[in-house]
Parts: structure tokens; C-alpha cells; sequence
């Protein structure tokens, strides 16, 4: 397989945040922690860094104080480097305000970053999909193709209601995009962008200014809808597992995708491993009394009550007689004495009281924000 | 070269073999032995130096250092990766004047009195890397100064009857030292040397000299430096300590000092945010507990699977515990596989073993007559056990059965 040093990354993190609200309220897409002690964007990076591509900066826009200190200088992802490395890119004021209202102003910005890197090809990402992804077949199939714009994909059953958010590709059997459709509202198997690109540097250069000139924003809908008969637009089929997050809904069920061994195997990979922020949390805490089962639990947690069917963050304290079942407790929430807690999202630092009970459903969890008191 | 002065350079020993622990110390030093589920011993020096405000520290290896540096690597993980200062490991090396072994820990510090110079330092802190313990260096500095000290030495108040095994201080209504014994047959005193030394370098520096030329000598902290600089009448005081603290030279000392973790009344907590123990983290997603699994008075950490019954017990990092299997009172080092209806008690499991199907390690204490033949058991590191086998309490398995 080819070296991927001729390869650059973007990611950009604050796509979609208008998806979860809740849990975007306080910080980047990028930045929503998921499976017990990653945030979002541990994926997207860790997938560049795998498969050599040590070169990524990060688009952000607004709410990135909990990304900067996610991410700090790259080095848990290996990506402190002398040359390249991670590189944070927050909005750049002359390109009119510094916030963008879509992908390509958003490229507008960061076009001495692109310029000033030798890389031959980019690779645009969201920061919202989960998947353990070897990046090198998908570049190398780009440039075999010689595609103009290669876009992932993946086979997903969706309900009328979940493909509204997705971008939705038709491919003839070249595997060339005819036809690109934006929340369609399909009922059934489709082909769902990933929303993971790779171009040559230099055309997409010329996108970005041209797009520029015309006031045009969006590369749904300015670039792949528009130009789809003028450019060479492939499809590469991604067959691995994947959860494109885009809902509450989505979210907590793919937190709880985790609690699949085989899903887990194929995530958490040995030789591909998904990297975060270091904590420095002691192990966890099974106290007497604790009774877990069929959870995913990180480090630094005490438990002394019941837990099934959860994804307890770090930090986690939860007390005697308290009963969680089918949640997520987000890092460093306390779950004091004989509390009970079925179908809930805790967000970070939430404190639950005494004999508190909290009780959703499977698709509508109760949601608790950041630092709240129960 | 110009150096950024220090205030206080820390050296930490690190080169002892932990004869003592047999099959765990076959492969790496003492200081790199695995403890508490993620940590190695060294971690505990390491984390005190940074959180005390020490930045600056040489890391003394010789006995099977490949483990301990690449462990160490850079230091990043404790935050000692510094423009100025971090952590340096100072292997033995050759000269000019020829190549020599760390002769002792007298020895090993003289041999790196060019290593501290380079920062200038007012002081030195000596360390060893086999003890479990936090304890602020800061506020022994400040003691040592206050004092206007020549040497402190931390002390702790051990049981009478343990003093002759420890380097044992008499001191006055002062804290000043009037009378150093090594491991004393009759002590005179309960006030144990922790191995934790704060020098003025100018003075230590001299001593270190005085010593090494000195052929008859064996080179050695406690039974030449210390005396030495109390027979020229420098003032020497004792730091007392309170806290936790736990030499884990022994297989038992080792596993009590991992059971310490899990016993409430016991005063090393680990969970204090402001005194954090610091480590090199293996990148593994949370720990997984099946539905079959039960699990209490344990510590569990990432990258661990369970689906078997752990009772009183620590387990690390990447530790896979099938089905059926029954983990008590017992330690498993990281990545090591209990198969399905393996029984392991009273035991201490190395890192990346495999133990097989039905096999049963160990014995708890009751089930056991003749208690002279009851023990903690080791299986070592990298060590296969094959299904069925019974492998008997303080038994020592340092290869594949």
C-alpha cells in the first residue's frame, strides 16, 4: 500500500451540531463524549493517524473551548510533530465575519493552511461518524480512479424520519455518483455519505476560490448537487461498522452498540487503536454490594450499586442501593444513595440526589445537562 | 553549556533487582514491577517529584533496564518533558578512565555528579523506586531549610519489632540525628529511614568524594555517607512522615500492598484529584463486564473484560477473565487470560500469561493444615499454564506448564 505522506486531513468539527442540541449546547460536535471516555473526534483523528496521515487540522467555529482542551497539542494521538502534526484552525476573520455558514467558507478560511502544505491530496471529515477505518484503500482507490472527488459511503436501513439528516448517494455500478440527494426521507437500505472526502489539493483549491466568487457556500449543494455532471464524483463503499451521529437517538444507541463484543472487537481495535485524552484516573472501584452487568465501565468510577445495560464515564461515583439501567453517565457524575435510573443520558458533572428517580424510554432517554442537580 | 539552575534535583535509584520477587523481577527491575492495577512502583517517585514542583530527574537503572526505559521514554506522561530539566535515565556508562558497574548507591550518584551539575542545584533529593507512598517533597525541602540542615532524612515510627530490618535513626528533642544504625540488632529507636535523603549538594558532593576514595568503603548511603557526614558533625535531621508507605520488596509485601487498595481504612487514596499518580496509559477502550460476570471489592481497569467472578482482587490493564472462571484475593497482571472455570486465590498472575481451562492456582489460608506451607502463589511473566493443571499454594512458576 502506498504512503499516505502525500496526504493531508481536515476535520471539521462543528458540522451537524444543530443535530443534538442538548448535547451541543456547551460544545463542538467534535467534542460529545461517547463510549465511556472518548469524545467524538477521537475516531475521525485516530482513523488519519492509523493509516499515516499525520497531518490534520481542525476546523472549528464556535464553542471549541472543550475541543482545545481535548486536544491540546495532539500528542495523545501521536500527532505532535516537528512537521505537521495537529493543527487547530479556529474561524479567520478577513474572510468576511470568520463564521461560516457551510463547508466551502469554512475552506475559505483555511486556505493558507491547505496552501502552505505539500501534500497532494486532502482528506475533508466530520468529526461524527464512529468507525475504526482504514483511510489507505479509499485514498489509493481515489487515485487508481483518478476521481476528481471520492466520497465514503456505507449501506444503512433507514426510516423516513433518519434519513431527513443524511446525504444520500446513487452510484452506478463504475461506482460513479449520478445523483446526490439531501434529507430525502426514504424509507429503507440506503447509500449513506460518510461525509468523508478525499480530492487532489490543487482542485480543490480551485473549488474553494471559485466558490468564494460566487457566494457560494455549501458543497452539498453548490459542489455535489450542482457540478455532479461536470466532475468525476466516485463512491467508495465503506463494509465495516459505523453510526453516523446525527440524532439523540442515534447517539444513545450507538453508545449502546458498544455492549456488542463483536462491535466492540471491530472498534477497539490493537493495531488501530482508538486514541483520547490521558486522564490519569485510578482503575475503577467495585465496592462492596456492586453489582455490574453488561456495561462498559472506564476507569476512575466507584461503584457500589447496580449497573446494567450502561456506559459509565469516568470518574462515575455511583452509591449503595442506587439502580442504573440502560443510561449513559457522562464523566464525573455523582449517583448519591438509593437513586434509580432507567433510559437517561447524564451529561457531564450532574449530580443526582438521594432516592432521585429519573425514567425515559428507549427513544425518547430523559436528558440531564452539564452540572445540573437532580 | 548554559544550564537553567535548579533548586532541587531529584535522583531517583532505580537499578535493584527485587531479588526477593523472584519470577515478577526475572525481566525488569523492581521500580518497573506492575502495582495497583495500572501503575508500575515507579510511578510513585515519579508523580511525588512533579507534584511537589520537582522537574528535574535522573532516573539511576543497571539491573534489566529495557522495561523501565521504555517505560520512562521521554517522560511525557508525569509531565517531565521539559525544555529545562525532565526526566533523564543515567544508566552506567564508560569514561576515560574506563567502564564501571554502579558499585553502590553512593557509587551510583557519584558516578552522575556531572549530571547535576549541569543545573547548579542548592539541593538533592534521593530517592529509591521500590516504595509505594505520596508525600510532598516541597514540604521536606522547606523542613530541610528551616532547619538549616546539612542532610534530612524522612523517618517513619515503624513496630519495634520490624526496626532491625530498617536503617534506624535516634535523633533529639530536635529532630536532629545524634545516632544512624544500619538494620540494628537492638535498636534504639523506631524511627525507620525511608531511603528518601534531601542533601545540600555542596556537602553531599564532598562526601561523595571523600567516599568513593575512600576503597574501603562500600560506597553506600546508609552505611557510609550518612555516618560520615554525622561523625564531622554536619547537621543531620529526621522528617517524620505520616501516611501510607510500603517497601514492596517481598511477594507478600507486594500483594498486601496491592490488597491495601482495596481495604477503606487504609490511607492511600488514589482518587485524590489534587495528588494525582501519574502513568503511562495503554490506549484501550473502558473495561466491559458481561452479564455473567460479578465483581465486587476489586479494582478493574481499561481494556478488561469480564465475564467470570472477581472477589477481592486487582486486575489490569487488558486482563480477560472468561466465563465460569474465579478470581479472589488474587492480582492479574495486565493482558493476562483467565480461561473458563480456572480458580485462581491467593495468587499474583505476571503480565501476558495465559491460563488454561479448569486450572486452579493457589490456596486460600483455611483450607490449609500445615500453615507453614501456605503462601501467596507466582506465576511469572509471559507464562503459559496448560488446562487442568493444580498449581499449589506459595508455589513459584517462572516457566510454562
Amino acid at each position: 500500500m502506498a504512503s499516505m505522506s502525500d496526504v493531508m486531513g481536515l476535520v471539521f468539527s462543528n458540522m451537524h451540531d444543530s443535530c443534538i442540541t442538548e448535547l451541543t449546547e456547551q460544545r463542538t460536535m467534535a467534542s460529545v463524549p461517547f463510549g465511556g471516555r472518548y469524545r467524538l473526534i477521537d475516531f475521525m483523528l485516530s482513523n488519519m493517524v492509523n493509516s499515516g496521515v499525520t497531518d490534520a487540522g481542525v476546523i472549528t467555529k464556535s464553542n471549541y473551548q472543550s475541543l482545545l482542551d481535548h486536544l491540546s497539542s495532539g500528542q495523545e494521538w501521536d500527532l505532535a510533530r516537528k512537521t505537521g502534526g495537529l493543527k487547530l484552525l479556529p474561524p479567520f476573520g478577513h474572510a468576511g465575519s470568520g463564521i461560516y455558514r457551510g463547508r466551502m467558507e469554512a475552506l475559505a478560511g483555511v486556505q493558507e493552511y491547505i496552501r502552505r502544505n505539500d501534500a497532494d491530496y486532502v482528506i475533508l471529515a466530520d468529526s461524527n461518524v464512529i468507525a475504526n477505518m482504514d483511510l489507505k484503500p479509499f485514498v489509493e482507490f481515489h487515485k487508481k480512479r483518478q476521481a476528481d472527488i471520492t466520497v465514503v459511503y456505507g449501506r444503512q436501513y433507514c426510516t423516513k424520519e433518519e434519513s431527513k439528516s443524511k446525504l444520500v448517494l446513487f452510484c452506478d455500478e463504475n461506482d460513479r455518483v449520478f445523483d446526490v440527494l439531501t434529507g430525502p426521507e426514504i424509507n429503507g437500505e440506503i447509500n449513506v455519505a460518510l461525509n468523508i472526502y478525499v480530492m487532489n489539493k490543487k482542485f480543490l483549491q480551485t473549488l474553494i476560490v471559485e466558490a468564494a466568487c460566487r457566494n457560494q457556500y455549501s458543497f452539498e449543494k453548490d459542489i455535489l448537487q450542482k457540478k455532479l455532471r461536470e466532475f468525476k464524483v466516485l463512491a467508495y463503499k465503506y463494509q465495516g461498522y459505523f453510526a453516523q451521529i446525527d440524532s439523540m437517538k442515534v447517539f444513545f444507541k450507538s453508545n449502546f452498540d458498544l455492549l456488542n463484543s463483536d462491535i466492540r472487537t471491530e472498534l477497539f481495535k490493537v493495531d488501530s487503536p482508538i486514541y483520547t485524552k490521558v486522564r490519569d484516573e485510578p482503575p475503577a472501584k467495585y465496592g462492596i454490594g456492586a453489582s455490574v452487568r453488561n456495561s462498559l465501565m472506564a476507569d476512575g468510577c466507584i461503584i457500589e450499586g447496580k449497573v446494567e445495560n450502561s456506559i459509565i464515564f469516568r470518574g462515575v461515583k455511583i452509591e449503595k442501593d442506587s439502580i442504573i439501567k440502560n443510561s449513559i453517565i457522562m464523566q464525573g457524575s455523582v449517583i448519591k444513595q438509593g437513586s434509580d435510573i432507567n433510559y437517561a443520558v447524564l451529561d457531564k458533572t450532574v449530580h443526582v440526589s438521594e432516592g432521585s428517580r429519573l425514567t425515559g424510554t428507549a427513544d425518547y432517554p430523559v436528558f440531564i445537562k452539564k452540572a445540573a442537580k437532580v | 553549556m548554559y544550564h537553567v539552575k535548579k533548586e532541587c534535583v531529584a535522583m531517583l535509584l532505580a537499578g535493584g533487582q527485587g531479588s526477593r520477587l523472584y519470577a515478577l523481577t526475572q525481566d525488569m527491575a523492581k521500580p518497573a514491577v506492575p502495582y495497583g492495577g495500572k501503575y508500575r512502583i515507579i510511578d510513585f517517585p515519579l508523580s511525588n517529584c512533579v507534584n511537589s514542583g520537582i522537574d528535574t530527574v535522573g532516573v539511576l537503572t543497571q539491573y534489566q533496564p529495557l522495561v523501565l526505559n521504555e517505560y520512562i521514554g521521554n517522560g511525557q506522561p508525569w509531565g517531565l518533558d521539559r525544555v529545562h530539566g525532565g526526566v533523564h535515565v543515567l544508566p552506567p556508562y564508560e569514561s576515560f578512565s574506563g567502564a564501571s558497574w554502579y558499585k553502590g548507591t553512593a557509587n551510583a550518584i557519584y558516578q552522575n555528579m556531572s549530571f547535576i551539575d549541569r543545573y547548579n542545584p542548592e539541593y538533592v533529593i534521593i530517592l529509591s523506586g521500590d516504595h509505594i507512598y505520596k508525600m510532598d517533597y516541597a514540604d521536606m525541602l522547606e523542613f530541610h531549610k528551616e532547619r538549616n540542615a546539612s542532610a534530612t532524612i524522612a523517618v517513619l515510627e515503624v513496630p519495634w519489632e520490624e526496626a532491625p530490618r530498617f536503617g534506624i535513626m535516634s535523633t533529639d528533642e530536635n529532630d536532629r540525628i545524634t545516632e544512624f544504625a544500619e538494620k540494628p540488632e537492638h535498636p534504639e529507636s523506631n524511627l525507620a529511614s525511608m531511603g528518601i535523603y534531601m542533601f545540600n549538594w555542596k556537602d553531599l558532593r564532598r562526601h561523595l568524594i571523600e567516599n568513593e576514595n575512600d576503597e574501603a568503603a562500600s560506597k553506600d548511603f546508609g552505611k557510609n555517607i550518612i555516618p560520615a557526614m554525622l561523625n564531622e558533625g554536619l547537621k543531620l535531621v529526621a522528617y517524620p512522615f505520616e501516611g501510607y508507605w510500603k517497601d514492596v520488596g517481598t511477594i507478600d509485601s507486594l500483594w498486601e500492598a496491592n490488597m491495601d487498595l482495596l481495604n477503606p481504612k487504609v490511607p492511600l487514596d488514589l482518587y485524590e484529584e489534587n495528588w494525582k499518580i501519574y502513568s503511562r496509559n495503554p490506549v484501550y477502550p473502558p473495561h466491559f463486564s458481561s452479564e455473567s460476570s460479578k465483581i465486587e471489592n476489586s479494582m478493574i481497569t481499561e481494556g478488561c473484560k469480564i465475564s467470570g467472578e472477581i472477589d477481592f482482587s486487582v486486575l489490569f490493564a487488558g486482563v480477560v477473565v472468561e466465563e465460569g472462571a474465579i478470581v479472589r484475593d488474587s492480582i492479574i497482571m495486565p493482558n493476562t487470560v483467565i480461561k473458563k472455570g480456572a480458580v485462581i486465590e491467593y495468587a499474583i498472575i505476571g503480565e501476558e500469561c495465559v491460563i488454561g481451562e479448569n486450572v486452579h492456582i493457589g490456596g486460600r489460608p483455611e483450607d490449609i493444615d500445615d500453615k507453614e506451607s501456605w503462601g501467596v502463589s507466582v506465576i511469572g511473566h509471559e507464562i503459559n499454564i496448560s488446562a487442568n493443571t493444580v498449581i499449589p499454594a506459595k508455589s513459584m512458576i517462572s516457566e510454562s506448564v
